[in-house]
């Protein structure tokens, strides 16, 4: 069977939850060989092999902490080579399409960026992806080269796959752009503790009606009462009252839970992008004419002063 | 000194329009309104306020891969202040995909001659968010992309990049290849002064003989990739709302809990 390369994505060695989807999309396709770069590289082989990698190919330098994307680019052009995959699958980060579009150009490949959805088909993998803000869905496929595909978090589920894992050195020579763009400093985001926003089974979000940062310990406490990521619409963000980090949106992130909750956010088409995929959609607004009352499964018209804090009481109680 | 900053710049359907697929499933640019893509305004400020902090010349050209109408996004970069406008043209562009796109933007900004390209973040229509790599890619220069601060001086580029893991400070050498985020500063509105000082502009237009490029390695039948069907999502059931009246809360409760939320 073909191979099919999947670019991990992992922090020290900690593999995150959209690599491990991947490697389920990648066994549709073909035989998962795992791409693992820089510190920690070799200490993703447990996690990649328990859910299908057949291989990891690993390499460790400081080119990939020091020099922005291009190293990286590098080295997954030179695991191509080596390898010969049917197709090429990244993560679709911000920095995982810039990858994936240079890599493609390099092979001259066409890419396929934030699919939602891949499947084998005659001519090769097509994608499924969500566009014009989620009010179409589109089938398509790369018709040219190699398959580069990047795949958004929630695309699949994580599948326990147990396969060989063999860990084996990558040979990768930098290129003379790799070192183009130093990356001088580095502030690591501090966690909240709270699951990651795009990977959160549940979203609670607030918008302009929280009105205030300090109000959104009121979100928190019924995020924390699901076990939620939280979010945000960009007014709220833009106002300073919660970090960018967790705006959810066009700009933002794109969020496709099981439950999203939305609270004080009217729902703008920009927002709509980053949330109308969710499962299941709830809002609490105190306009009833509110566009996101259009999208949701159950909707609450009332002040969410009142409305939020006692839902997290009733959940706490459910919940004993 | 002198610096020379090209802006990419894309004419892209209203998003708050009702935008759809023309049978041959490109985006139909016909029956909705476009506009300069808002993401691309952020990338005209960046280059006014660089070239207001700069004691170099700075001369700022617009660029534009798109459809007649496209000039009206030129127009607009026009009147923010950008100094000049090019505009490429031509009916073989039809269906492009990014990786054309970014052929046809590399040549011209060759053509054009730059110190620095600075791009939006995505286009608003596509939102690859992948043209600004590409370019770096083909023009063989650094690619400093997705600053949500950035500056220029003494031949290098500076940014902040605010990513998933971390915030990280960028550094490269001019010439390079700049995105620039929502975050980076709210892009001004064109004064009256400017809506008529951009009627005397210079706006070139090119086609693809002008940039050497063969018609059959852009369009649709140039592109890399191919879709195959587009349907419109089926518009969501509609759900029980109720209005709060004391009891919302519980109610909602019940509603997570009869969907196993609780
Ligand atoms: C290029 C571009 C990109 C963008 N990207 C994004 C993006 O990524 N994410 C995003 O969110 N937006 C984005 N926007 C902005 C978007 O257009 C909207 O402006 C924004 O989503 C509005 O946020 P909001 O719903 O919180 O605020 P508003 O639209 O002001 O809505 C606030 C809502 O809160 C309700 N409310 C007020 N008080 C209460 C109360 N006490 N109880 C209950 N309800 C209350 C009001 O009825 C209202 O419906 C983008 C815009 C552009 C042009
Ligand atoms: N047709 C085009 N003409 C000019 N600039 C473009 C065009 N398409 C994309 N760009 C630039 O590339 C950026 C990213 O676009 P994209 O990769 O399509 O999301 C945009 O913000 C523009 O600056």
């Amino acid at each position: 069977m073909a191979e099919v390369l999947v670019y991990v994505d992992h922090v020290d060695g900690a593999v995150r939850k959209p690599t491990l989807e991947l490697l389920t999309l990648a066994r549709r396709v073909g035989e998962p060989v795992a791409v693992a770069l820089g510190n920690g590289a070799a200490d993703t082989a447990a996690a990649l092999a328990e859910h299908g990698a057949v291989k990891v190919l690993t390499h460790d330098a400081s080119e990939y902490a020091d020099y922005l994307v291009v190293p990286k680019v590098d080295a997954l052009q030179a695991a191509v080579e080596a390898v010969s995959p049917a197709a090429v699958l990244v993560p679709s980060s911000a920095e995982g399409k810039e990858i994936a579009a240079r890599l493609a150009l390099r092979l001259g490949s066409g890419i396929i960026t934030d699919a939602v959805d891949l499947e084998a088909g005659d001519e090769g993998p097509v994608a499924t992806q969500s566009v014009f803000a989620a009010s179409f869905t589109t089938k398509s496929r790369v018709s040219k080269g190699t398959p580069v595909i990047t795949v958004k978090p929630n695309s699949a589920a994580v599948e326990a796959a147990p396969a060989a894992g063999a860990v084996e050195a990558l040979a990768v020579t930098f290129s003379a752009q790799a070192t183009g763009t130093k990356v001088t400093a580095r502030t690591p985001r501090e966690s909240t503790g709270r699951p990651e926003l795009t990977e959160a089974a549940i979203v609670v979000s607030g918008g302009r009606g929280v009105n205030g940062a300090e109000n959104f310990s009121i979100i928190e406490a019924l995020a924390d009462s699901l076990g939620a990521a939280v979010g945000a619409s960009r007014a709220a963000v833009d106002a300073g009252w919660y970090p960018h980090t967790n705006q959810v949106g066009q700009t933002g992130k794109s969020v496709s839970p099981q439950l999203y909750i939305a609270s004080g956010i009217s729902g703008a088409i920009q927002h709509r992008a980053g949330m109308q995929t969710s499962k299941t959609i709830v809002a609490i607004n105190k306009d009833a004419e509110a566009p996101i009352f259009e999208l949701v499964d159950y909707g609450v018209v009332g002040d969410l002063f009142d409305v939020v804090p006692a839902l997290t009481e009733e959940i706490k109680t459910r919940k004993g | 000194m002198s610096l020379r900053i090209v802006v990419t710049v894309k004419y892209v359907p209203d998003a708050t329009g009702d935008r759809h697929f023309a049978d041959d499933l490109t985006v139909d640019r016909d029956d909705v309104d476009g506009l300069l893509s808002e993401l691309d305004e952020y990338a005209v400020e960046q280059a006014l306020q660089i070239s207001e902090n700069s004691d170099d010349d700075v001369e700022i050209t617009v660029l534009t891969v798109g459809p007649e109408d496209a000039k009206d996004a030129l127009r607009k970069a026009l009147s923010m202040g950008a100094d000049k406008a090019i505009h490429v043209e031509d009916d073989d562009l039809h269906g492009t995909d990014a990786l054309g796109t970014s052929l046809v933007l590399a040549k011209a900004i060759e053509k054009a001659g730059y110190d620095l390209v600075i791009s939006g973040m995505a286009s608003t229509d596509g939102t690859m968010g992948v043209v600004p790599a590409l370019l770096a890619e083909r023009l063989g220069v650094p690619q400093v992309t997705l600053l949500s601060e950035v500056s220029v001086e003494d031949g290098t580029v500076k940014g902040r990049r605010d990513g998933d893991a971390a915030s990280e400070q960028l550094e490269a050498s001019l010439p390079a290849v700049v995105s620039v985020t929502d975050q980076s500063g709210e892009a001004r509105y064109p004064s009256f002064k400017g809506i008529m000082a951009a009627k005397k502009k210079p706006v070139e237009s090119w086609d693809l003989s002008d940039l050497d490029i063969e018609a059959e390695e852009v369009g649709l039948e140039g592109a890399y990739t191919v879709v195959d069907a587009a349907t419109e999502r089926p518009a969501r059931t509609a759900g029980t709302i109720v209005k709060d009246e004391g009891e919302g809360g519980k109610q909602l409760a019940e509603f997570l809990a009869s969907q196993k939320f609780i």
